[in-house]
């Protein structure tokens, strides 16, 4: 098929020996890996996180570089730094909250500096799309006072993915490449050179006096830090990766990152200053670009970020005139447009009395079937992140708490701890999944076992990580590798996986179960027995794995003497509803013939072959 | 697995072989599985292959669970933001009739709005929280939709997942781009076995539309 060999990515091919240019159409997050593979990159390390985590699942898929998960960011930021420090580019990626996980090791090697390059990806999510909050890592990058590169599309993440290693060596700091959603997932054109630099490990010497963070080498460290800030103020006036773009001089604009495509579609006219360096900013060029316009003004997302520095070296941002811009929520260009009071095109208005869609159990999903349990006993559930975050949701409304990673069982030791349960008489279960539990859930069961924490927690194995698209974990056991070799997670070897049994036991767990998450009844009954427990801590293992990464099928169930109970409805599988008599009825389309419906009918009205 | 998201192709170099009228902006709009991610891969796969800017917007993470999803294609000489903000989209097309009308605010006037006639009902709808809307075909009648039995016309072809590639039939037939070059585009970027299924299900979309 001559066709076919035309879409085959040059570097899928066999890497350096092929020099090609071409124009592809690539994601941000897809761009960043081909510019760093490109820049030499050696090592990558990730926890997934939308809207992160394509760029180190394309990443492995390149020649000559090692990619792997890490259970959590502060070990893939650790693992980063390890490498660069043993003397090869090192790329590390996450999304903005696993910055706060990773900030521990971060702030440290905000001031040891590296060997090699080091890059730290920080993916945001303006508007929430996928996340439990909006916050601008660039504020980590100032904190840290680590030069930070955003680019607008995908050309410049490419470009940016391989300028960050050379300026991490050039200026010895690990460098923040920033992107936001729509940096991530959106593909743009780039011109793809699709040669590897290839670059020689640097020699490793201990030192020390650089790495070794304690109090008399930290304070020296931090005034080299300082000296390097200056040095980077300095670089960030002259590097073309911050541009003055004159037009109209009526209205400037500073911006950076997707603010700055939507600013040049809002306001084609007005002259901008296109900062590709958030971190550190060019008082200068600022102070500069605002002398050549009549009124200057900051377009930014979510965070008050650039606003707040720009005022604070004296510039004087103008008022807009339409009104300000959204204090929080992606900004898009009609947001930019009503600031500077032009008008919307004429549009249709939002349809009326539409019912929602909003993302739901997917049908057969293992979660469903404890959360119906969950909802029958009035349980408090504190929750955790991943797909089961749908069990706060009609039908369901069953999660009390959701707030980050591995919170849930410390959540609910706290709440043991201010008699909750006692005083409401509902129990009180810590819900927590299987990537979740490894990421960040086991010292907490840790704590709620040291100090003699009485109760329930759940643990949902579902045998992937699921909510960012099926990746492995350590507790299937599938690596990065593996997982870019395909294998799936149903056919790894017992031994390569983290036994949550033996990990609970030896933790001290007082009674660990495991339970088929399919069957309704074991699920009650498990869940009766351990909340009956007021004496003692009761993990239950739920295990199914999730539809994803099972794809097999059961008959699709068949409905007689329906008596219009609803109580199948209630367990929100898509493909069960009611036609219009009121009788339920199965979706074909939608249906795998889970058995779930069939578990949940008190009449035995639901049958399946 | 499905998360293999490294569709990279190469793009023929080149000017621009079609003039188009400013920036195109395209949003597809359906419901998580429907494959308006594919959909906005041929579009941009035969803008590029024509010398065009483009831009495609993809939402990922939770809302893939059955929930609302859209990709926004943008297409012209040079194209800045990703976005369709409301009035802004010279084409919708919607893969399901109610995300049809959730959508409705976002085409320009004089624009067109692609729908294939189908309804899913959504979740909060079967467990009685919700109603599904009345008169959905005299409400898109109204708002000047050209509505496709794109999933009947998939299953005649023998390939019900086509629907979307009959979408694009339909889309086709409101850009300025060769037949040939979407032919192309799908001989290249669907599996080799249902190639011979989806340029049918691609022509009889262009039908449909053209009624």
């Amino acid at each position: 098929m001559m066709l076919f060999t035309e879409f085959v990515s040059p570097l899928m091919q066999s890497g350096s020996e092929r020099i090609v240019m071409s124009k592809q159409l690539l994601s941000g997050n897809e761009a960043i890996a081909q510019g760093a593979w490109e820049a030499g990159v050696a090592v990558g390390a990730a926890y997934p996180g939308t809207p992160s985590t394509e760029t180190l699942e394309n990443l492995v898929k390149k020649p000559d570089v090692y990619c792997e998960w890490a259970p959590n960011e502060k070990v893939a930021l650790e693992v980063g730094l390890g490498s660069a420090m043993g003397g090869v580019r090192s790329l590390v990626t996450m999304k903005h909250v696993g910055v706060n996980v990773a900030a521990d090791p971060f702030m440290s090697a905000a001031n040891t500096g590296v060997n090699a390059g080091l890059v730290l990806l920080a993916a945001d999510d303006p508007s929430c799309y996928s996340s439990q909050n909006e916050q601008d890592s660039r504020y980590y990058a100032a904190f840290g006072r680590i030069p930070c590169l955003d680019p607008s599309d995908s050309q410049e993440a490419y470009e940016m993915a391989q300028q960050a290693f050379d300026v991490s060596e050039q200026f010895d700091t690990v460098v923040m490449l920033h992107e936001t959603m729509r940096i991530a997932h959106t593909k743009t054109l780039v011109n793809v050179v699709g040669t590897r630099t290839d670059i020689e490990p640097r020699p490793y010497e201990s030192r020390p006096e650089k790495f070794v963070m304690m109090p008399a080498n930290a304070v020296r460290r931090t005034l080299a830090a300082n000296d390097r800030e200056d040095e980077l103020i300095a670089w960030a006036e002259e590097t073309p990766l911050n541009r003055v773009e004159m037009r109209d001089t009526k209205v400037g604009i500073i911006c950076a990152g997707a603010l700055y495509v939507h600013v040049r579609e809002a306001m084609p006219d007005a002259s901008v200053l296109k900062l590709g360096v958030t971190w550190p900013l060019p008082p200068a060029k600022i102070a500069a670009f605002a002398a050549l316009v009549d009124e200057v003004y900051v377009v930014e997302e979510a965070n008050p970020y650039l606003e707040t520095r720009v005022r604070a070296m004296g510039v004087q941002l103008a008022e807009f005139p339409g009104g300000r811009l959204p204090r929080s929520g992606e900004i898009t260009p009609a947001h930019i447009r009503a600031a500077f009071g032009v008008a919307d095109p004429a549009h249709l208005p939002a349809a009326e009395g539409l019912p929602p869609r909003p993302p739901a159990f997917c049908a057969g999903c293992p979660h469903r079937l404890v959360y119906v349990e969950l909802r029958r006993i009035k349980a408090i559930v504190t929750g955790d992140i991943g797909c089961y975050t749908l069990g706060a949701v009609a039908p369901f409304r069953s999660v009390d708490s959701v707030i980050d990673m591995g919170a849930s069982l410390s959540m609910a030791h706290g709440m043991e701890l201010a008699g909750a349960s006692e005083r409401t008489g509902r129990p009180v279960v810590g819900v927590i999944g299987d990537s979740t539990f490894a990421h960040s859930g086991i010292t907490s069961l840790l704590g709620t076992v040291y100090n003699g924490g009485k109760g329930t927690l759940c643990i949902l194995d579902n045998r992937t990580t699921a909510m960012t698209g099926t990746q492995g974990n350590p507790v299937n056991g599938v690596t990065l590798t593996d997982q870019a070799a395909r294998v799936n997670p149903l056919d790894v070897p017992a031994g390569k996986q983290l036994d949550l049994v033996k990990l609970c036991e030896a933790i001290g767990v007082d009674e660990v179960q495991v339970v088929d998450a399919q069957n309704a009844a074991a699920i009650r009954q498990a869940l009766k027995e351990a909340t009956s427990h007021t004496d003692m801590l009761s993990v239950i293992i739920f295990k199914a794995p999730c539809r994803l990464i099972d794809r097999s099928r059961g008959k699709m169930p068949t409905i007689h003497d329906c008596r219009r109970c609803g109580r199948c409805i209630q367990i929100g599988c898509p493909a069960l509803g009611r036609d219009e008599t009121g009788h339920a009825v199965i979706d074909p389309n939608q249906c795998i013939g889970c058995n779930q419906c069939v578990q949940s009918c008190p009449f035995g009205c639901i049958e399946q072959e | 697995m499905p998360h293999d998201t490294s569709t990279n192709y190469g793009v023929a170099e080149g000017g621009a072989s079609v003039k188009l009228d400013g920036t195109k902006t395209i949003l597809l709009v359906g419901v998580g599985g429907q494959g308006t991610i594919l959909a906005g891969q041929l579009l941009a796969m035969v803008a590029a292959d024509a010398g065009l800017d483009v831009k495609v917007s993809e939402i990922h993470g939770m809302s893939q669970r059955g929930g609302s999803v859209s990709t926004i294609v943008r297409v012209g000489e040079k194209v800045e933001s990703m976005i369709a903000d409301p009035g802004c989209a010279d084409i919708v097309v919607a893969f399901e009739a109610i995300e049809a009308l959730r959508a409705q605010q976002f085409v320009r006037e004089g624009g067109r709005l692609f729908v294939n006639d189908e309804q899913i009902t959504p979740v909060p709808v079967n467990i009685g929280t919700f109603k599904m809307p009345e008169g959905v075909h005299e409400k898109l009648a109204e708002i000047g939709a050209t509505v496709i039995d794109a999933g009947g016309i998939a299953r005649e072809v023998g390939s019900p997942r086509s629907t979307n590639v009959v979408l694009v039939g339909a889309l086709s037939t409101a850009l300025p781009f060769e037949v040939a070059e979407w032919e192309d585009a799908i001989r290249r970027r669907v599996p080799p076995k249902t190639i011979e299924a989806n340029l049918e299900a691609f022509a009889k979309g262009r039908e449909a539309a053209q009624g």
